[in-house]
């Protein structure tokens, strides 16, 4: 497999959120407005290189018994590392999603990934699978927080299109996930027509 | 892939250990590098939430003032011009909100008038419980003294006008005002 396609595999063909339908929680929480699920998503993409990187140097020095407790610290300490560093650059993003940024800890994909790709794969290869997986993450997020952001306020990215609110269930977690349904029904025709 | 470790007992307890260490080193030094921006944005955004809700002041000073209706404490803080006192900001709470506590900023001028009022941070529902940020709703608190208006929404016999669909929402926020003012009478009786 290519380096490339080490990369773009995480946007469709194995994108984390309408494919592997790994770490739907803070999909669903996070994406009523589309600055939410960017800002969750640029944030899973950090620590998923950090742990994908620093997993892959340390592979050789982890007996396997221990492996899960090793990487599960390491995936905490940079998804503290996030947590403090938004707290105190941007504040109002970190106040909008709330307990999601320390739950990263338990997201399924970084440890996924971490088990999957990164204890058996190179580092220069690990970085580029955290990369493309977690933008792949950032992707689906955005796309997912901008159609219930138009859909619920008749909004994009805070910019009011019209005035007052649409249809609020979008907003809200019904409406999480209808549009979650209806974009991996059009992921996998997608999918199968290519 | 290269020759792994074997998990013997001494194996495992050194890893973990230095594992632990390194870890708890980085995230000291983070912790070091963003104790001052982390206390200077909470300050900023205090300072904002001041300016919102007092007239022009140029000096502040905040003190803990007993609750007048709990055993916890709210800051108060008190502002001054040319050495003159122009009003006071509460920071209040309610634990009635639909979706937990609401924290409210409350400004009063000297003579108890609610001069106006700023919501801190609140977990109601998106597009509805969220109107209370809304000068539509917020305003018809602006030059009220609680001494003549009901703080309580119509529904409860009171003098304010609940959002629609909100109305737990909006009897979180008159409940938060309502312990500001009783705690700012008290404190000013004195």
């Amino acid at each position: 497999m290519g380096q490339m396609q080490n990369f773009t595999k995480g946007f469709i063909r194995e994108n984390p959120v309408f494919v592997l339908l790994l770490g739907l929680c803070p999909t669903l929480g996070t994406t009523s407005s589309a600055v939410n699920g960017l800002g969750m998503g640029l944030a899973t993409t950090f620590v998923l290189v950090m742990s994908n990187m620093v997993i892959s140097m340390v592979k050789n020095f982890i007996p396997d018994k221990v492996r899960i407790p090793s990487f599960i610290v390491i995936i905490a300490s940079f998804v503290t590392v996030v947590q403090l560093t938004m707290q105190a650059y941007v504040p109002s993003l970190y106040e909008s999603l709330g307990l999601f940024i320390p739950l990263i800890v338990v997201n399924c994909i970084v440890l996924g990934r971490a088990e999957a790709f990164a204890s058996k794969n190179s580092v220069g290869s690990s970085i580029i699978d955290g990369l493309g997986m977690g933008l792949g993450f950032a992707f689906a997020l955005t796309l997912l927080g901008s159609a219930r952001e138009l859909l619920g306020s008749s909004a994009i990215f805070g910019f009011n299109l019209a005035k007052g609110d649409l249809m609020l269930v979008f907003i809200l977690a019904p409406g999480g996930f209808i549009v979650l349904g209806y974009l991996i029904a059009l992921i996998n025709k997608l999918n199968k027509s290519s | 892939m290269g020759s792994k470790k074997e998990s013997t007992f001494i194996n495992m307890l050194i890893t973990l250990l230095v594992i632990a260490v390194v870890s708890a080193a980085t995230l000291g030094g983070v912790y070091v590098l963003t104790k001052k921006p982390i206390a200077l944005a909470k300050k900023k955004k205090q300072e904002k939430a001041i300016k919102m809700v007092l007239p022009e002041f140029d000096k502040l000073e905040s003190k803990k003032v007993p609750d007048a209706r709990g055993n916890d404490s709210l800051l108060f803080t008190y502002a001054t011009k040319n050495g003159k006192p122009i009003g006071v900001a509460v920071n209040t709470y309610s634990d009635k909100g639909f979706g937990g506590m609401v924290y409210l900023m409350v400004g009063f001028l000297p003579d108890g008038t609610i001069n106006n009022t700023a919501v801190l941070a609140h977990s109601e529902t998106p597009g509805l419980g969220t109107k209370m940020k809304t000068p539509e709703f917020k305003d018809q608190f602006m030059g009220k003294n609680p001494a003549s208006f009901k703080l309580k929404v119509k529904k409860d016999k009171g003098d304010v006008d609940a959002i629609t669909a909100a109305t737990i929402s909006s009897r979180a926020f008159c409940d938060a005002v309502d312990r500001a003012y009783r705690t700012f009478k008290k404190e000013y009786k004195k």
